[in-house]
């Protein structure tokens, strides 16, 4: 489904500043796995998700979606078969906007963008039944402008808008992490059905170990712009939030080690 | 005021919509502040007269809003492809168009419509004559807003409304915003260059000079009108921004009856804008104020919270 092979993303190449943010990295996914990511401030997972979406493109490897090379394509080209929720519930929605008509541009997402009337009467109708799903009481509210709802609101209506249309990939960047807890968990649920009964390839980046193992198929951890723990399986069922922490610990502390014989050297 | 006065304020009030509902366009759902209307409304002048001289005046409306989607797209190109800011980009534009609007004028800093037909021409000899200018306008201004407001409901209106909103949501939905861009500005030029023909056969004359200040004018009468008619839903908000230009021509209209010399037209519509654009910061200020008051006859402060 998603094949990473060998990425490298380096920031400020040359001077002083320079930072190795994704360091060889390979991963596959298989198509309708859930993944969680979690590392350290700094581990270069936005950057990967970014890579991945093409708001940045890597500096050497290539990435493969459904068998397609969408390394060097453009955002708004891959964006076709990627979904992303970002953490700024702001960044989501068009808030000038009618709740309706946003999602009416989500939902236009995979048709041309011609002359045909952006809202019809059964979308309406569809869009009325989407919001009820996420109870927030939305699906009264098809015409109020977006900057009237809250951001928890919008958070959970972004969601609704990138998976609309079915996404090969959904990208979710600590996408509930400026909610407070309330709402984010309800917001946590409702990505966990979604992702579930439509069966997305799906990434979540959390701080939260313990949403880590409890959401998804398989974690993936990072550090220093590498994978340094990959569990599914049996072995991620039988891993406490305690063990994980341990794990995370002795790996990044391994990695310190061959600094310093590095710099030794 | 007289009857007159009046009734020509209202008709230029109504040709200037034309150039509100372009910097709507641009201001507003692209969120780009755009120079290249100075340029493109002489530009829409120029060509619309050398046209109608050439015995098209209908043609020339047509003629003239190309010229201003050109001139937009260019602007557009300018800053989506070589990253130049939207304010550098129109003003590159602005100063490009001088050389070109002189061009087009055959290399002449005025232009006149005198002895021609011009689109106002129509009614003449009719019942209606001494109205021709307020029908033609509004006919035109009727026929912009039905097309334009069907055109911002449709897909690729809504992409086009969500660009200024949120480009990096444009973005992740699967549309480019660059396209957005292009389109919206020359959209929006395009109107402006039609206001600028039609001021042109109203004064019967293009000039060099006309296009000053009015970006300042097409903002105003924007602001104007969201303050005053509001902008619950888009229809409501466009309608609005055709009465803050008929309003925006009353106070002008108003002030000069006052006798204030024309010249200083342009400072008191730079004033006007410096105020309408402050407005939320008023309010904000005032409103605090207030609270302020409020909370400290109540007695307690909050200061140990
Ligand atoms: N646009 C950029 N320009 C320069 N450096 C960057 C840029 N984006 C990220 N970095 C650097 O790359 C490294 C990885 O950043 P990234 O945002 O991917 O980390 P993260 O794992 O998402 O961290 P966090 O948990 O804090 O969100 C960091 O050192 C960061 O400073
Ligand atoms: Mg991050």
């Amino acid at each position: 489904m998603l094949e990473i092979r060998s990425i490298k993303k380096v920031f400020e190449a040359g001077s002083i500043n320079e930072k190795i943010a994704i360091n060889n990295l390979s991963l596959t996914l298989e198509e309708g796995e859930f993944v969680t990511i979690i590392g350290d401030n700094g581990a270069g997972k936005s950057t990967l998700l970014n890579c991945i979406a093409g708001e940045y493109i890597v500096d050497e490897g290539r990435i493969l979606l459904d068998g397609i090379d969408i390394t060097y394509m453009p955002e708004y080209k891959s964006s076709q078969y990627i979904g992303r929720v970002f953490q700024d519930p702001l960044k989501g929605t068009a808030y000038d906007m009618t709740i309706a008509e946003n999602l009416a541009i989500a939902y236009a997402k995979d048709k041309p963008k011609n002359l045909q009337p952006g809202i019809r009467k059964s979308d309406i109708k569809m869009f009325r039944e989407k919001l009820s799903l996420i109870q927030l009481g939305l699906e009264d509210r098809l015409n109020q402008k977006v900057s009237l709802i809250s951001g928890g609101q919008s958070l959970a209506m972004t969601l609704l808008m990138d998976t609309i249309v079915k996404p090969k990939l959904l990208l979710l960047d600590e996408h509930i992490a400026a909610l407070d807890p309330k709402i984010a968990k309800k917001v946590l649920q409702l990505t966990g059905e979604i992702v579930e009964k439509e069966k997305i390839t799906t990434m979540m980046i959390t701080h939260n170990m313990k949403v880590a193992l409890e959401y998804g198929s398989r974690t993936i951890m990072m550090h220093e712009g590498q994978i340094i723990l990959d569990i599914k399986g049996e072995e991620r069922e039988e891993m406490t939030v305690e063990s994980l922490i341990n794990l995370f610990g002795k790996k990044a502390k391994h990695d310190l080690e061959n600094d310093r014989i590095l710099l030794s050297r | 005021m007289n009857i007159y006065t009046l009734q020509s304020a209202l008709e230029l009030g109504i040709i200037y919509s034309l150039l509100a509902l372009g910097s709507f366009i641009s201001y507003r759902t692209l969120n780009f502040p755009d120079l290249t209307v100075e340029g493109s409304y002489t530009l829409g002048a120029a060509v619309s007269v050398m046209v109608t001289l050439a015995g098209y005046p209908y043609l020339s409306l047509l003629a003239a809003f190309v010229a201003g989607a050109v001139a937009g797209s260019i602007t557009a190109l300018l800053s989506t492809r070589l990253k130049i800011q939207p304010l550098l980009a129109g003003i590159l534009l602005m100063l490009g168009l001088y050389s070109i609007n002189l061009k087009v004028m055959g290399n002449r800093a005025n232009v006149n419509l005198i002895n021609h037909r011009n689109i106002y021409s129509i009614f003449e000899g009719t019942i209606v004559e001494g109205f021709q200018t307020l029908i033609t306008a509004s006919l035109v201004l009727a026929v912009v807003l039905i097309i334009l407001y069907f055109f911002l409901k449709t897909r690729l209106g809504f992409v086009l409304r969500a660009t200024g909103d949120n480009h990096v949501m444009v973005r992740a939905l699967g549309t480019n915003t660059d396209f957005t861009i292009l389109l919206g500005l020359s959209l929006s030029n395009g109107l402006v260059a039609l206001c600028g023909a039609m001021i042109a056969h109203e004064q019967l004359f293009a000039d060099i000079g006309m296009g000053i200040g009015m970006v300042v004018i097409g903002l105003a009468s924007v602001i104007i009108g969201e303050v005053l008619f509001g902008t619950n839903t888009l229809l409501r908000r466009m309608i609005a921004v055709i009465l803050g230009a008929i309003v925006y021509r009353l106070i002008i209209t108003i002030v000069l009856e006052f006798g204030m010399p024309a010249t200083d037209l342009k400072l008191i519509s730079a004033i006007i804008v410096a105020v309408a654009l402050s407005m939320p910061v008023i309010k904000e200020k005032m409103e605090l104020a207030g609270r302020k008051k409020a909370n400290l006859r109540g007695g307690r402060s909050n200061a140990g919270n």
